[in-house]
Order: C-alpha cells, then sequence, then structure tokens
C-alpha cells in the first residue's frame, strides 16, 4: 500500500449528506474481477448526462477542479451497500483524502485497506474548507492530525493504529500473521458440538 | 458488571487487543457470494496465500444470477464473475451452492436455512446484510473486499468494538402490522444514522413471540438504521430452528447449554435504550429515496424541509401532502433477503389468493432459495401466484438491485418487499416504495397501497 504523509493538493466540495455507495459507484459498474478501473465512474449518475456525455454542471467535470485530491463532503458519507468498489473508485479517480463529518463504519474500515484517509471535521470547519478556490492548496498533514487551509489549524483523530498504516503504507494480513500463535491457541479451544 | 449479550460474545472472540482500540477477532463463518469476491481470492492467489478454514467458508451466487432460464447469462460480465467463483471455490477447496444447487440462493437466506448460522458465532460476509444472522444471537455484520480477503488468509478481522443501543419493543403486533413495520418504523422515528456503527439488541415481548423469520427481517434492516448489526438474544425459539438442519451441530444438547450463556444481563448494560412501543403501529411505506423516507400507510408525505427532501420528491415525482395511495404502482417486487422466505411468500399468496393483480402492474416473486421455491411449490403457493397474473422465478437477489435483467423501469413506481429504496437501485430510474408483503401485494392488486388493516379488521 502506497504511504500516506502529508497531502498538499486541491480540494473539491461535494457538501451534500448521506452520499451512499450507490451514488459513488452504481452498481452496473461492479461486475468487474480486478481493483483498478473504477475511477471513471466514480460519481456517475451525476458525473454523467449520458454515456460518455459529462454533465458541465457538475463540479467533478469542471476544468480546475479536475486534479484535486482532497474531497471535502457532508455528513454520513459512503452509507448504503458495502461495497469496497466505492473506495477503489475514489482512490481510482486519484482521491487521497476524504473530509467528512462522519462515514458509515463499513466504508470508514474499506478505506484504511485501501490507503485512502478518510477524516472527520466537524461541519464549522468543512465549510470554511469548502471555501477553498481551485487554485487553493489544502494541506492535509497526518502526522501531526492537522488540516491547514489559510490561516486554520484543524486538528482530527485518527486510531493510532490506523495512522501508523497509513504512514508505513502496511499489508494487514501480514500484520495479522504476526499472531499466527495467539490464532492457533484460540483455535484449540474452540467447543465442538459433534 | 452488567453485560450484553453482544458483550460476551464478543469478548470470547477476542485474540488479542483492548477494549477502545483494533481488536483481533476470531470469525467462526464466513458467507462468500460471485460480487465481493473475485478481488480477495486474486489477492490471495498474487500472495501465495491459503483459505486457512474451508471449514469455515461457504459460498453461493445470488447478486448477479438470472431467476428465469438460469444457466443462459447473457451478461458477459455477470457470468464472468459467476465463473469465476466457481473456478475460485474449486481452487481454494471452498464449500459452493452453485447455479442450480438444491442449497443456492441469496446467502442470508441460506445461511439459516443450512443449519450453518447458530448463536454465538461470529459471522462475516462482504455484503451489509449480514446482519440478518444476528436475529439468531451472533455477531454477524458486513465487510469489505479487502477485509473478505483478510478473513480467508487468518480467519480473523480487526475490529474495534461497537457501542451497543437495545431496542425495547414491545405490546402486541395489530394485525396487518409485521416485522417489516416494526423495522420501517422504528427508523422512520429514529433516522437513517440512529445505530451508526452500533451493535442493536432488540428485545421486549415483541421479540420474544416473534417467530426465526421475522427476527430475521427485523435484523436484517438494523443496517438501514446505520447499526453494524442487528441481534436478539437466544431462546428456545432459536434452538428449535436450528435443531435438524443440514449442518446444525449433531450434539444439539451440548449446543445449546453452549448458547444459553449468551444472553443480556440487563437493560442497563446497553449504553443508550430505544423504547417501542407497537400497540398503535400501522403498516409503513417508504415515499423518498432512503429508508428513513417513511410514512404509516393513513399518514401524509412530509413537508420539504432541506435539499435531501426536495431532490427525493424530484426523484420519485410525487409532492408533499400526497398519501400512500395517490402512487401508481405499476411494477411490485417479493423476494429480497428481507422478505424472501417461505412465510413471507405465504403472507403474500394468502393475499393474492383468489384476486388477480391490476392491469398494467407486473408482478415478480423471487423465492430467496431454491430450498424455499421447491417448498412453496409443494404447497401451491407458485399457482396461487401464477393464478394472480404474477411471474413465479428461480432464487437470488433479482429486483432487490437489479444486478441481474430484473429491472424496475425508469419512471415505474414499484411496491417492493425488499429493503433500500436508494435512487436507481432496481434499475436507473426506478422509484421504489418499501413495505411489508402483505402491503405489497395489497398494492400489486389494487394497483395503488390501501391500508389492509381495514381489509383484515
Ligand atoms: S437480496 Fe438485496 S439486500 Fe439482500 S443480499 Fe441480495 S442484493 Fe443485498
Amino acid at each position: 500500500m502506497e504511504p500516506i504523509t502529508i497531502v498538499t493538493n486541491k480540494s473539491v466540495p461535494l457538501m451534500n449528506d448521506n452520499i451512499d455507495t450507490d451514488q459513488l459507484i452504481p452498481k452496473q459498474f461492479l461486475k468487474n474481477i480486478l481493483k483498478v478501473g473504477f475511477g471513471k465512474n466514480l460519481f456517475y449518475d451525476w458525473r454523467y448526462l449520458a454515456p460518455n456525455k459529462p454533465n458541465p454542471d457538475f463540479i467533478l467535470n469542471h476544468d480546475e477542479r479536475k486534479d484535486a485530491r482532497i474531497l471535502i463532503t457532508g455528513e454520513n458519507f459512503g452509507c448504503g451497500s458495502s461495497r469496497e468498489h466505492a473506495v477503489w473508485a475514489l482512490k481510482d479517480y486519484g482521491f487521497r483524502v476524504v473530509i467528512a463529518g462522519g462515514y458509515s463504519d463499513i466504508f470508514y474500515m474499506n478505506s484504511t485497506k485501501n490507503g485512502l484517509l478518510a477524516i472527520v471535521l466537524p461541519k464549522e470547519q468543512r465549510d470554511i474548507l469548502a471555501k477553498a478556490g481551485a487554485d487553493e492548496e489544502v494541506v492535509v498533514d497526518l502526522p501531526n492530525q492537522e488540516v491547514r487551509y489559510r490561516d486554520d489549524h484543524f486538528k482530527f483523530d485518527i486510531d493510532p493504529l490506523w495512522k501508523n498504516k497509513f504512514i508505513n503504507g502496511l499489508d494487514d494480513i501480514a500484520i495479522t500473521m504476526q499472531y499466527e500463535d495467539k490464532i492457533r491457541e484460540y483455535e484449540a479451544k474452540i467447543p465442538n458440538f459433534d | 458488571m452488567q453485560r450484553t449479550m453482544f458483550d460476551k460474545i464478543w469478548d470470547r472472540h477476542v485474540i488479542t487487543g483492548e477494549t477502545g482500540a483494533p481488536q483481533l477477532i476470531y470469525v467462526d463463518l464466513q458467507l462468500v457470494h460471485e460480487v465481493t469476491s473475485p478481488q480477495a481470492f486474486e489477492g490471495l492467489r498474487e500472495n501465495n496465500r491459503q483459505v486457512r478454514r474451508t471449514d469455515k467458508t461457504f459460498a453461493t451466487m445470488d447478486h448477479n444470477v438470472p431467476t428465469k432460464d438460469i444457466f443462459n447469462i447473457k451478461d458477459q460480465i455477470a457470468r464472468k464473475q459467476i465463473d469465476t467463483l466457481g473456478h475460485n471455490a474449486k481452487e481454494f477447496g471452498v464449500r459452493l451452492a452453485g447455479m442450480g444447487d438444491v442449497d443456492q440462493g441469496i446467502v442470508h437466506v441460506i445461511g439459516p436455512q443450512l443449519g450453518l448460522t447458530q448463536p454465538g458465532m461470529v459471522i462475516v460476509c462482504g455484503d451489509s446484510h449480514t446482519a440478518t444472522h444476528g436475529a439468531f444471537g451472533s455477531i454477524a455484520f458486513g465487510i469489505g473486499t479487502s477485509e473478505v480477503e483478510h478473513v480467508m488468509a487468518t480467519q480473523t478481522i480487526w475490529q474495534t468494538k461497537p457501542k451497543t443501543t437495545g431496542i425495547h419493543v414491545h405490546g402486541k403486533m395489530p394485525k396487518g402490522v409485521y416485522a417489516k413495520d416494526i423495522i420501517m418504523g422504528i427508523i422512520a422515528r429514529e433516522g437513517v444514522a440512529f445505530g451508526t456503527g452500533q451493535a442493536v439488541e432488540f428485545y421486549g415481548d415483541t421479540i420474544e413471540n416473534m417467530s426465526m423469520e421475522e427476527r430475521m427481517t427485523l435484523c436484517n434492516m438494523a443496517i438501514e438504521g446505520g447499526a453494524k448489526m442487528g441481534n436478539v438474544q437466544p431462546d428456545q425459539t432459536t434452538f428449535d430452528y436450528v435443531a435438524g438442519r443440514k449442518y446444525a451441530p449433531k450434539n444439539m444438547d451440548k449446543a445449546t447449554e453452549y448458547w444459553s450463556q449468551f444472553y443480556t444481563d440487563s437493560p442497563e448494560a446497553f449504553d443508550r435504550i430505544i423504547d417501542f412501543d407497537v400497540t398503535q403501529l400501522a403498516p409503513y411505506i417508504t415515499w423518498g429515496t432512503n429508508p428513513g423516507m417513511a410514512v404509516p400507510v393513513d399518514g401524509q408525505f412530509p413537508a420539504i424541509n432541506n435539499d435531501d427532501d426536495q431532490k427525493a420528491y424530484d426523484y420519485v415525482g410525487m409532492t408533499p401532502g400526497d398519501k400512500p395511495s395517490d402512487i401508481k404502482i405499476e411494477f411490485a417486487f417479493f423476494g429480497s433477503c428481507t422478505n424472501g422466505r417461505l412465510s413471507d411468500m405465504k403472507i403474500a399468496a394468502e393475499a393474492l389468493k383468489g384476486h388477480h393483480i391490476a392491469e398494467g402492474v407486473t408482478a415478480l416473486v423471487v423465492p430467496g432459495s431454491r430450498t424455499i421455491k421447491e417448498e412453496a411449490e409443494k404447497i401451491g403457493l407458485d399457482k396461487i401466484f401464477k393464478d394472480a397474473g404474477c411471474d413465479w422465478r428461480d432464487p437470488g437477489c433479482s429486483a432487490c438491485l437489479g444486478m441481474n435483467p430484473d429491472q424496475v423501469p425508469a419512471g415505474v413506481h414499484c411496491a417492493s418487499t425488499s429493503n433500500r429504496n436508494f435512487e436507481g437501485r432496481q434499475g436507473a430510474g426506478s422509484r421504489t416504495h418499501l413495505a411489508s408483503p402483505a402491503m405489497v401485494a395489497a398494492a400489486a392488486i389494487n394497483g395503488h397501497f390501501i391500508d389492509i388493516r381495514k381489509e383484515t379488521a
């Protein structure tokens, strides 16, 4: 996994609450057996008026926002189905950081597995970030757990375990395999009803 | 210290880690389906890893499968996912109920049906409605594909222990009101995020009097209130349901004794309690584009309070002040892991018996599993459905999410026994109205929703 430390980049605001995974990546695009290639269909129903016909009003289609790597959004982001494709689509599109008021639990867990940094900030702070112009940079500083924009410094929380994973780009399974002895010990104690 | 059923199961499964931080939890059962597993198997292959416990893993095909002419999958990508699961199961030695197998069906229907789902277990699946299995007094929740791979490789998962909410459901259910209405009523009142990330337990006399199938409906939709899982404490009803099933324990006495330790000491053990009296509850239907946008059948659609409401009204083509009976129903869907079990089929058939669906209505009946289909046919339900003008299909998720050809056309209002009314969920532009099987049957007959309490009173 690609490590994340400090992301200094343009942002794009999409302040709707409850953006669900059907919106992030509609089901007709789930029929793939790889993890890549989902980015072009991110926010499909909002982003396109018809196949290959981008909606010029949708902010992700604005030329000056196209290379933004930080998404600022509303409450309860990523609710709905557990599809990890939603995170793959955000990542494949190019987002490295999402800043929302909260996340569905499954979405949050999926983000930690795929190196998409999902940050929680209160509404007042997100409203300030949402004003960042297309040419302005927002700094997400993971080691210091801080989002910086102009003169504002917003602190955020993150579990030390996830922080360590992001900063070092660690693979989960390899970490868990260090506990092999304990897993075996547990398995020996599982009750048997045969 | 007072502990909940959830605490007791959780604590037993911790391999390492402290409460409050991510803990490594042992998984007793992983259910697998074709949509969220290919990348997981691919990851194992890339890293030269095995499925650690094939005896604790079970796969089936449900999301993509056609419900008609089932071996003729026209969608090339769907076919590829289905074939891929077949190859992967074989290569990794995972048990599979494949296309046409008597055990095949919606993953959350077959787990309980086969006796794989048991009290006291930790159960995961790459699907949010895994919450269904919590009805057995197990910890059951949906996970993403990377976690699927992690569980395959290690039989464990990293999780932070969630907070608990107890929902005290009490009172006698009025006629015409079902488990579906209880959970829809709770979500309508408490909102789609009331349970975010939490372990929700339903308890009280109403729950104690419910069948396992009703409990499953309830727990299934806990996720629509944001909950990570919905649980019911195991009791004699649970033990009787599990006993004798294909993968049930052989020594039921020993199993029951073990399972009986998983109860909540007292409601004080919950972090929060919600009270829900069902005595005056009405059947519910959704008007909008999330399951919380729901009203009682005798209610009116609410005023527009925010952009989301406006967007929902625009999408469904209705206006505030409209009533459920104002919706012109042209599609009816009976099925899904919420209401696709035999008892649901019986309720729908009962309502449809001797009637015909209204002109211009298309009705799909999709049993949750092949076994349910066969059982329903044995007691003649298929005939009742067909005589009423419904289409009797093979099992699968079908129009619950329209990943197969079963889709609701754009602009059409569908009365549906499923669990999600999101934009485009049942097909691009489809307008979903969630309700109980009895309400959907009545809507199909009349071409609009009616208050079934008046008819059944
Ligand atoms: S029936 Fe619907 S909700 Fe249930 S698993 Fe299938 S798609 Fe998901």
